[in-house]
């Protein structure tokens, strides 16, 4: 070791003295969180950006449209009470439904059901399945197998008897199908982020985390949850297309929206029955369902690839 | 020198479905301000577990009992709560593998900067510039370049580098380095230990190197403990150990280290294997292995005792009787 060095040192504790410029500089840019980052990551991925900005523009769509079309979707035009193909001069610019309802207003209103519930049930499972997973797979003990057990109890109870009790008690409730999917939802989930954790949980970087004083919810938080959010983003992106499709199942048995209200799945299940006569019926809102499943599968394999940091 | 860590009548067992195992035997040890304690010993002599449990880190199925002092503050009947306060702060590790023990999707001045801002309550702008400031310090070049690389964008010296800048952070008082040298490269290792020494005059620290390589205790270590089927069987000051160790066992561990300037045919080893914890032999653990084992070894432990050259050893064996 240099003299230098150790001259220095009797001075106070510096090693060596880091020039002020270079503070001043570090100071000034910031340092990007794992989020900026992974945005500007994903932001040079075409196919995850061409979907973003497809979804904005669908979303926009559907909950601002139907100030601008001229039917509404409950309206039935009594002049027509058939499916009638497109017309400009009624103002049906996809045509009608089979009750003479206009399909362009009704596709629209299907989708801002779907995409609420593709979005809402989906992060209510999100946010309890990782809090629940990250907790029981890190705490242990007793803790997990409490939790766990819960987890095993819920997936014992059959869905439907679960949401027909949840509508007895609670009434038939717009809101509360978005709950009713998303704590069904949670529990693979949960699942799925404690074995993540199990298998994090004993890496050095989280005794290293503990042994510089870091409390169990800090770890957890900041060194578990951002390394599971990968495996966690591919899920999701498998949870929306299923909690939509479950949306139009639980529709179709009459639990969810009710008529004459739509969604997406109702659409295509109510299409399906005229396909032969009225393709339009059935190809439209699946064209609408399909490009959003496709995008939301894009957009979660490019938010994968952004988080990981070796992957830049 | 009044010692900053005191370890006293430590003792580590672990629960096993076998039965219990007790890797920590009543080990006593204390550290200076400015002092470096090497601990030596084979794996599994619980060299590592001595301080897992000092910084509560042991396994759930480990106990520990005894006193660990830092300045008056036990550590081992403090809650998680208060043992957080300290840890990072006045009493910091760094970990054997710098390649695993770096949170992967975390930038290095981001880790840095956590430790300062857990512990002082410093704003973020602060904690990135003394994490700058350390990095600079622990001579990682282009330091404010690194700041925003990931852990894997760096190689395995500069992530030691790294790990031993965020255990600086808070300029503790007491350093363990549990194998810092052990994952690197022997060019890499040597800059380590400079940088060791360097934070060990300057930084006034107490540290405790735990090795079991005897080469890294000579070049920074004072004071050396040997430890053997988890108790300590020789301390002493690094010169006088080196020079003429007294136990039997240290003996034999410098015997086997390869030397440049003696032209062997094949490298000296300690005979047998270390016992196992869970049957332990009677009387000194050592004496199935010992050259100069008696029936008095066999029968009855022997306890750490000062010699005359001040050094302590855990043996009943004595060179100079022996001669006559």
């Amino acid at each position: 070791m240099s003299d230098a060095h150790m001259s220095e040192g009797r001075s106070g504790a510096n090693l060596s003295v880091p020039n002020a410029d270079a503070l001043d500089k570090a100071a000034d840019v910031e340092g990007r969180s794992l989020w900026q980052d992974a945005f500007r990551r994903l932001q040079t991925n075409r196919a995850a950006m061409v979907s973003a900005i497809v979804l904005i523009v669908m979303a926009f769509v559907c909950f601002v449209g139907p100030v601008l079309v001229p039917w509404s979707y409950e309206e039935i035009d009594w002049d027509i009470l058939e499916a009638a193909p497109p017309n400009f001069d009624t103002g049906h610019y996809l045509g009608t439904d089979s009750l003479g309802r206009d399909l362009l207003a009704r596709i629209l209103q299907g989708g801002q059901v779907s995409f609420l519930v593709g979005i809402l049930a989906t992060s209510v499972a999100l946010v309890v399945g990782v809090t629940v997973g990250a907790t029981a797979g890190f705490m242990g003990g007793r803790v997990d197998q409490i939790l766990m057990r819960f987890v095993d109890v819920m997936y014992a109870v059959p869905l439907m008897f679960f949401i027909i009790i949840l509508m007895v008690v609670f009434g038939r409730n717009f809101y509360l199908m978005f709950l009713a999917i998303g704590f069904v939802e949670w529990l693979t989930m949960s699942r799925i982020v404690r074995g993540q954790t199990l298998t994090l949980k004993n890496k050095e970087f989280i005794e290293a985390a503990r042994a510089s004083g870091g409390s169990t919810a800090g770890i957890i938080a900041r060194h578990i949850i951002p390394n599971v959010l990968g495996v966690v983003i591919v899920y999701v992106t498998l949870t929306i297309p299923q909690v939509i499709l479950l949306e139009s199942f639980l529709s179709f048995l009459g639990l969810g929206v009710q008529p004459p209200m739509t969604s997406w799945g109702a659409l295509i299940a109510e299409g399906a029955q005229e396909m032969e006569i009225t393709p339009r019926t059935l190809i439209l809102p699946a064209v609408c369902l399909s490009t959003t499943l496709f995008c939301f599968n894009f957009l979660g394999d490019g938010l994968r690839d952004a988080l990981d940091p070796k992957d830049r | 020198m009044t010692s900053v860590l005191e370890i006293e009548n430590l003792s580590v067992s672990f629960t096993t479905p076998d039965g219990d195992v007790e890797a920590v035997t009543d080990v006593s040890l204390s550290v200076g301000a400015g002092e470096c304690l090497g601990l030596v010993g084979e794996s599994g002599s619980g060299k590592s577990q001595t301080f897992m449990a000092a910084m509560g880190l042991l396994a759930e199925n480990g106990t520990a009992s005894g006193h660990i002092r830092l300045d008056g503050i036990d550590l081992l009947s403090a809650d998680e709560k208060k043992l957080n306060t300290v840890r990072g702060d006045r009493i910091a590790m760094i970990f054997q593998d710098p390649m695993t023990s770096l949170t992967p999707h975390m930038k290095v001045g981001r880790q840095l900067a956590e430790v300062i801002i857990e512990h002082q309550g410093v704003d973020k702008e602060t904690g990135r510039r003394r994490a700058l400031d350390m990095l600079d310090r622990v001579h990682i070049p282009e330091a404010e370049r690194r700041l925003d690389m990931y852990p894997h964008e760096l190689s395995g010296g500069l992530r030691q580098r790294v790990m031993i800048a965020m255990a600086l952070m808070c300029e503790p008082e007491v350093i363990i380095a549990d194998e810092p040298t052990t994952a690197l490269d022997v060019t890499v290792q040597a800059q380590i230990l400079d940088l060791l020494m360097e934070v060990k005059v300057n930084l006034g620290a107490a540290i405790v190197l735990i090795t079991h390589d005897l080469g890294v205790i000579a070049g920074l270590a004072d004071r050396v403990a040997v430890m053997y089927a988890g108790r300590i069987v020789e301390q002493g000051s690094v010169a006088d150990t080196f020079a003429s160790p007294v136990h039997p066992y240290t003996q034999g561990l410098l015997a086997c280290t390869p030397r440049l300037d003696v032209e062997t045919e094949a490298l000296e080893t300690i005979s047998g294997q270390p016992p196992n914890l869970q049957s332990l032999p009677t009387g000194c653990s050592f004496h199935p292995r010992c050259p100069h084992v008696f029936e008095r070894c066999q029968a009855e432990r022997p306890l750490l005792e000062r010699t005359p050259s001040g050094q302590s050893k855990a043996c009943f064996f004595n060179a100079a009787e022996a001669a006559e």
